[in-house]
């Protein structure tokens, strides 16, 4: 490799590294995925200067597909749908450095008593995870993508059928060092694909975008594991910074949710979720109509609204900051409480919110707000249900329990908006639903939103 | 220095300033973040152009060439969706137009 190309390599790995610093503030961030961006762009088209490269015009060719199927789905994509399209990104780079992996060994094979022993246990480790990688953001894309269900799936003996396949793939790993051969290195991809099923499938619908984050880290340690095998440093960097601060931020989003790593991925093999009955519950709640509600609102001094996912389901933003403008030309105090995982993943509900040019002083974070709940008159949930449920506090044993919540109980009156006393993504009972405080507004969010704001303007 | 304990000294460095470099992020940044590191890991795309452009193999041909067409979709789709994101988080700074209308 010429010294040039090496240079322009190092000066790739160092954007890739200010453009994590710059995604990790808001001002700075657009700024920073641009250069990433570029960066990632230069090194790509780098081979085709200094290399003599075979293939070119269908290599080119399929660059062009996978671009245009990228920017066709990012285009596409529901501001909602955020989390399972960044899981599906996910999934297919690491079935790509899966694939990668498994030419090299091809290559590798004819000559593998000149390989080093390093070099072959990276490539199984890029195997193994890439396919890990792929078959477990599939499987999350579907749960959230509600393909399938997304309540825990277990099957009696998947523990037993978990702990063999991963004792089954590091056998397999070891013999890709000792015996290199492709038939064994697609036999782990195999595995791995397994592996990544069994990983998912127990986990829960509102802890799915902490796996989202962990499988993220784990491509990125494929990408790097695959940079060593190709002597690439651009690859080596990139995947290496992505694990590591992918793994980091998995840990910040498991402690904002009060959970443990271990609990989320194997919290449901305990049996730990079974509390959720994901049925519609028969018990006597309190519910009145536009109207009453637009009084409760109209007169409070204090208002707080606790967004969540349902709100942007709806695609009602737009309509409950009109409302929110109305209420504050009228000099209530109305502030939006962010839960931070609030919608489907940590941060998802500030670009909801965002997309509807919520103004962001008006933005408030759990633990700056959740002391203004005992002052408040009234909390008004739209479409949020786990976040404001004390079963958190009080239900040892609930999936949600430990995770830290918007205290809304505190407040002297509290409105849900829902349409229908289904339970929240977490699966479980709302004990708040049946509180006598509480005032239960049905019907879709939008609509009632609407019905609402007029009520309230014409007080 | 042995050549493979540079390749985990880039390694170990690598580790420490990821995680350095995140470290401050805000909850509100979560989702991007997310987005924009998945993105920067699309760069396999490299990797797989590299074992394609060199096989003379038809099957691994094949195989290289599919993956060059899942790591775009991850490095073009994963930088163009998460500068769509970033766009709303600017467009806020402005103040905001509506507030006082009706009532």
């Amino acid at each position: 490799m010429p010294t040039w190309v090496q240079l322009v390599n190092l000066l790739c790995a160092i954007c890739f590294v200010l453009a994590l610093k710059g995604l990790s503030g808001p001002r700075t961030a657009r700024a920073g995925n641009l250069l990433g961006a570029a960066a990632a762009v230069v090194a790509v088209v780098l081979p085709f200067i200094y290399l003599d490269l075979e293939h070119v015009p269908l290599i080119v060719a399929a660059i062009a597909v996978g671009s245009v199927g990228g920017v066709i789905g990012a285009q596409k994509v529901q501001m909602t749908q955020m989390p399972q399209m960044v899981a599906l990104f996910n999934g297919v780079g690491g079935g790509a450095a899966a694939l990668v992996a498994l030419v090299e060994l091809h290559e590798m094979v004819p000559h593998a008593d000149a390989v080093n022993w390093f070099v072959l246990a990276a490539t199984a480790f890029t195997i193994a995870v890439g396919a890990v990688s792929f078959a477990g953001s599939i499987v999350t894309f579907a749960k959230l993508q509600e393909l399938m269900t997304s309540r825990p799936v277990i099957f009696p003996g998947l523990p037993i059928v978990f702990g063999a396949s991963g004792i089954a793939a590091i056998v397999l790993g070891v013999l890709t060092v000792t015996q290199p051969a492709v038939w064994i290195g697609i036999a782990l991809a195999l595995l791995g694909l397994l592996v990544g099923v069994l990983l998912v499938l127990p986990v829960g619908g509102a802890d799915v975008p902490i796996v989202i984050s962990l499988l993220n880290a784990f491509t990125g340690l494929t990408v790097a594991a695959g940079g060593y095998v190709l002597s690439n440093v651009v690859l080596l960097v990139a995947g290496t910074l992505v694990g590591a601060s992918g793994t980091y931020l998995t840990l910040l989003m498991a402690k904002a949710m009060g959970r443990s790593v271990a609990n989320i991925l194997f919290g449901a093999l305990k049996g730990g979720s079974t509390l959720g009955a994901g049925e519609a519950s028969d018990r006597p709640v309190r519910s009145a109509g536009p109207e009453d509600v637009a009084i409760l609102l109209g007169y409070a001094e204090r208002v707080i609204i606790v967004p969540g996912y349902g709100l942007a389901v709806a695609q009602a933003q737009h309509t409950l900051r009109e409302l929110v403008d109305v209420l504050s030309a009228r000099g209530t105090q109305v502030d939006y409480a962010i839960h931070p995982v609030a919608g489907r993943m940590p941060g998802h509900m500030n670009v909801l919110l965002a997309e509807a040019q919520v103004p962001y002083e008006q933005l408030v974070e759990m633990d700056d707000i959740n002391g203004d709940f005992k002052h408040t008159d009234v909390v008004l949930v739209v479409g949020a249900n786990d976040v404001v449920n004390p079963a958190a506090k009080t239900t040892p044993g609930a999936p949600i329990y430990g995770m830290p919540i918007l205290d809304a109980d505190e407040a002297k009156q509290i409105v849900f908006m829902k349409r229908s006393m289904r339970p929240g993504f977490a699966g479980i009972e709302n004990e708040l639903l049946f509180d006598p405080k509480t005032t239960l507004l049905f019907g879709d969010a939008k609509d009632s939103l609407g019905k609402l704001l007029n009520a309230v303007k014409a007080l | 220095m042995d050549e493979a304990v540079v390749w985990l000294t880039i390694f170990i460095l690598s580790v420490f300033v990821g995680i350095e470099v995140i470290s401050k992020v805000s909850s509100t940044l979560h989702t991007p973040l997310m987005s924009g590191a998945n993105a920067i890991h699309g760069i396999i795309l490299l990797g797989a152009v590299l074992v394609t452009g060199s096989t003379d193999n038809d099957v691994a041909l094949v195989v290289g060439l599919v993956a060059i067409v899942l790591a775009a979709v991850n490095m073009v789709g994963g930088f163009v969706v998460t500068d769509r994101m970033l766009q709303m988080f600017v467009r806020k700074k402005k103040p905001a137009p509506t507030s006082g209308e009706g009532a």
